[in-house]
């Protein structure tokens, strides 16, 4: 397990070294920024008006959709480039299981998003100065542990489909497509169907976080559904990178 | 340390290795001779639980390379052909993080004492991005040593350097071969001869011959030949050595001196020098040739072609 967090922390360094995580992170930050800004505003306007205190849990919504997006370009190149420019070699020689070389990428995948996602508490601490009683910190919470494990499990299937491919951008626009079905297309089959439309639903990536954990509720059969797509992404990505050993 | 039966590896269609066995002994360097193609980095990434066999078994320190790849991957240092590394690394980071890959105790000192085996310490703040070939191959090499393993794999150690840094690395790995087993592969015939205990030719992926460097040279294909250098015009030298029998593939030499063979066992000097000296010519030298590994090396394949 040691070897995990010693290939995680390499490849969260690494990150550092990357214009395009620098990226990811100035877009995400960037795109919350202004959304937070809209927040405000409007609910300024509303509280003219006598309304309500400014939502933030859209703001981990936009977080999460935004991942969509942009997690495919942060796990494209994590194994692929490795089998592309040989290094795939050494690690394979060294005294590291595959599902550890797999897990230590994932790992720092995660963490560097978490690094990002630290830096977006600023704005629910922003609003509780600005209300009274405060904001509710336990949907906060929710709203985090949610986003936690949504990134965990997209960025396991990038990692997944990365170890599959030798070139990077062959993973990236796999990536993209298997989230953009996950999140927007799974379940339309549930509009239409008289009965069953229920396991389409369950399979969206969307539903699991903005219609239960970003307002609070924190259901087992959530969790159990993103644990279960990252283990999946985590054992994709071991299984390919034991395929390219017998090729 | 290293034994090898039956090993053989397909890829596809196409068989890499076949049915291919040795074994090396402690304190043994042992050079893989070959063409390229021939199946020398095959057997390596087997030997260094990169690959699994398509049959056959090799174990490393006693542990077979399939079922207890963890082990043999633990006892064993590999520098890889293309010398992968990552290269936005610097270089003593990159040593530090392969050596906490092995859990090594007191991996900042470790990777200080590999670096300076290696000649790099003045390097260690540099990105490996921006070092010569040679340096690479060297940061490289230092990867395989950082966990003092019981057996080295060397993929063409020497290749890309200098030759300043071919004598270095030769003599680093002769000085490594004398408390672990090394196992490199060549093309490089000189190198084999000066480096190893024992050489293993291979070509197509089967072992043609295995024999120590010293034993091959002295195994004349045929028999031995000697050069005969005499003052005077050498041509009709070289028509008096004709006439004597068991005397074989007469060559004058542009130099003026001749070259001339005969069947191994039948040690015809003697006759020849009286020859000489009855023609009247005043003999200068004679003197055996060793075949060069070269030599041997094209025999070798080269019979292997005709087949």
């Amino acid at each position: 397990m040691k070897n995990i967090w010693t290939i995680a922390k390499r490849e969260y360094e690494n990150y550092f070294n990357s214009p395009l995580a620098y990226a990811v992170a100035v877009g995400v930050l960037f795109m919350l920024g202004i959304y937070f800004a809209l927040i405000l505003y409007v609910s300024s306007q509303q509280s003219f008006m006598g309304g309500g205190i400014p939502e933030v849990a859209p703001l981990n919504w936009l977080f999460v959709f935004l991942m969509i997006f942009l997690s495919p370009a942060l796990t494209m190149r994590l194994i692929s480039d490795e089998a592309r420019m040989g290094t795939l070699e050494l690690m394979l020689t060294a005294p590291v299981r595959d599902f550890e070389l797999v897990a230590g990428k994932w790992l720092g995948a995660l963490l560097f998003v978490l690094s990002i996602a630290l830096i977006t508490i600023i704005y629910p601490l922003i609003v509780n100065n600005f209300v009274e009683p405060g904001i509710d910190w336990l949907v906060m919470l929710s709203s985090y542990l949610g986003l936690i494990l949504v990134c965990a499990a997209l960025l396991a299937l990038g990692t997944g489909i990365s170890a599959i491919f030798s070139n990077q951008f062959a993973a990236f626009f796999v990536t993209l497509g298997l989230f953009f079905f996950l999140w927007f297309m799974v379940s339309l089959p549930a509009n239409y169907l008289p009965v069953g439309g229920e396991v389409f639903n369950y399979l969206s990536i969307s539903t699991h976080f903005s219609q239960s954990m970003n307002n609070g509720t924190i259901a087992l059969g959530d969790i159990v559904y993103y644990l279960s797509l990252t283990a999946l992404g985590l054992f994709i990505g071991s299984t390919a990178v034991e395929i390219r050993r017998w090729n | 340390m290293i034994k090898v039966s039956g090993l053989t590896k397909d890829y596809g269609a196409r068989r890499a290795i076949h049915n291919l066995s040795f074994d090396a002994k402690k304190g043994e360097v042992v050079g893989f001779l070959g063409p390229n193609g021939a199946g020398k980095t095959t057997t390596m990434r087997i030997l260094t639980g990169y690959m699994p066999p398509t049959d056959g078994e090799a174990l490393i320190a006693g542990y077979d390379v399939v079922e207890e790849s963890l082990e043999v991957r633990k006892r064993v240092g590999y520098l890889p052909e293309t010398v992968p590394l990552y290269t936005d690394m610097a270089v003593f980071d990159y040593l530090k993080f392969m050596g906490e890959l092995r859990h090594l105790p007191d991996v900042d000192n470790r990777v200080d004492e590999t670096l300076e085996m290696v000649g790099l310490l003045d390097r260690a703040n540099g990105y490996i991005g921006n070092l010569s070939k040679g340096m690479r191959q060297r940061v490289g090499l230092a990867q395989a040593l950082l966990h003092r393993p019981e057996v080295l794999i060397l993929d063409e150690p020497t290749i890309g350097l200098d030759p300043g840094q071919m004598v270095e690395v030769r003599e680093l790995i002769r000085d490594l071969g004398k408390e672990r087993t090394v196992l490199l592969s060549t093309h490089l015939l000189n190198e084999a001869q000066n480096i190893c205990d024992r050489v293993l030719i291979i070509n197509k992926g089967k072992i043609i011959t295995e024999d120590t460097t010293e034993n091959l040279q002295s195994r004349l294909v045929g028999g031995e030949r000697v050069l005969l250098r005499v003052r005077g015009e050498a041509d009709e030298l070289a028509d008096t050595l004709k006439q004597i029998k068991g005397v074989q593939k007469v060559e004058a030499q542009a130099d003026g001196a001749v070259e001339f063979g005969f069947s191994a066992g039948k040690d015809l000097r003697p006759e020849v020098a009286k020859q000489v000296i009855k023609a009247g010519y005043d003999l200068l030298e004679m003197r055996p040739l060793g075949m060069s590994l070269e030599e041997i090396f094209l025999e070798l394949t080269g019979a292997d072609k005709k087949k």
